[in-house]
């Protein structure tokens, strides 16, 4: 199954047409994915924050958007989580790479990594974590969920899920 | 001039239009001037006016004007770059550039000192940028609109807040009020 395409199609499937992104390294194939397909509008942005609020404006412009972003990045969406998309109650899916997991090379996303879940959790952000593969089954019905209840809802999705690092 | 000035007398040319306004002060003044369906108010998230009246405004044909800050353009400086590299025809960002972070009462920002907005739009990439005194808004305003052009306004004002009441409605109604006057 090719995970990058899987993912582009059920959100095209589920009328997601703006995405932006920040990228890593994790998230590089679904990032072309999104880039290369012309029923998705994609916007990259500077800053997750940035990002959401990108987001929040297109929901309100009658499209449907999702964001792709690093779990280390979650701090700097804090504010913006709880004043603006939670605040005036707006759907958003964050595809988070869940950097600092299992067969992760790099020690220091490690550190994040250990809050990333608690961060979620203090939000009251529902939150799924793909581990292997076939767990992105899961991901269309997750999309239908997020626009149904009008929340952020947060897919981590971790090295293991996106097949390591190869000899890194 | 100072902010509540300009919004008083930009008001006419506002009340049609789809506005996303600047957290604090700003949107207490807008508000308590003339509160439209069409005003988006932000309560909190200083700094992202510029990216939610993107999102807008590239989701949607109608034009889209943001009211915002200095001090809040500063906070979210990436947004210009992507402004420079998206924006439609349909959107225009004012700054209210008072050279403070106004609603936390008058602090200078370093566009007061030697940073230049406008210049770090244009160098961002975006291609239409003009700065006026704030006496020039309503003028400077309507030609944005009319010229169908992604437009960065830069208005050079005085310093200062008027003395309006704190918005109570509900986030959610803002919000829903707002999505129905755009799908309308
Ligand atoms: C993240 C964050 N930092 C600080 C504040 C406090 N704050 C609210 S409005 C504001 C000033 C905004 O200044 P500007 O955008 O220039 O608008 P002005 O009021 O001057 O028109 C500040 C510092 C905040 N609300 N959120
Ligand atoms: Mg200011």
């Amino acid at each position: 199954m090719n995970i990058d395409k899987k993912i582009a199609d059920d959100l095209v499937a589920n009328d997601i047409r703006f995405v932006t992104t920040v990228p890593c390294k994790q998230l590089a194939g679904v990032i072309e994915e999104v880039e290369a397909r012309d029923d998705i509008f994609h916007i990259p942005s500077n800053k997750e924050d940035e990002g959401m609020g990108l987001c929040a404006g297109a929901w309100m412009g009658g499209t449907r958007p999702a964001i792709i972003m690093q779990n280390t990045a979650l701090g700097v969406t804090i504010n913006t989580l709880a004043t603006l998309i939670q605040f005036y109650r707006m759907p958003l899916p964050m595809i988070i790479s869940y950097r600092g997991e299992l067969r992760e090379p790099v020690a220091c996303q490690v550190e994040m990594a250990v809050h990333t879940k608690a961060l979620l959790a203090q939000l009251n952000i529902p939150t799924y974590h793909f581990h292997w593969q076939k767990d992105v089954e899961e991901f269309d019905n997750i999309l239908k969920y997020t626009f149904m209840c009008n929340k952020p809802v947060a897919i981590l999705t971790d090295a293991n899920f996106w097949g390591g690092y190869g000899d890194q | 001039m100072i902010r509540s000035e300009i919004l008083k007398e930009i008001a006419p040319i506002l009340r049609d239009q789809l506005v996303v306004c600047n957290i604090g002060i700003p949107s207490q003044e807008l508000h308590a001037i003339d509160d439209q369906p069409t005003n988006f108010y932000m309560l909190g998230t200083m700094g992202l006016a510029s990216s939610i009246g993107l999102g807008l405004a590239l989701a949607q044909p109608k034009p889209v004007i943001v009211i915002d800050g200095d001090g809040s353009v500063l906070t979210n400086l990436g947004t210009l770059p992507t402004i420079g590299n998206n924006a439609p025809g349909n959107y225009i960002l004012m700054i209210v550039d008072n050279g403070s972070y106004g609603s936390t009462g008058d602090q200078p920002t370093y566009t007061g000192r030697k940073t230049d907005l406008a210049g770090m739009a244009r160098a961002a990439g975006c291609d239409t940028v003009v700065e006026v005194r704030d006496v020039d808004t309503g003028p400077a305003l309507q030609a944005a609109i009319d010229s169908g052009k992604a437009t960065v306004l830069v208005v050079k004002c005085d310093s200062g807040n008027a003395k309006m009441p704190v918005i109570t409605m509900d986030p959610v109604v803002i919000r829903d009020r707002f999505m129905r006057a755009v799908a309308s």
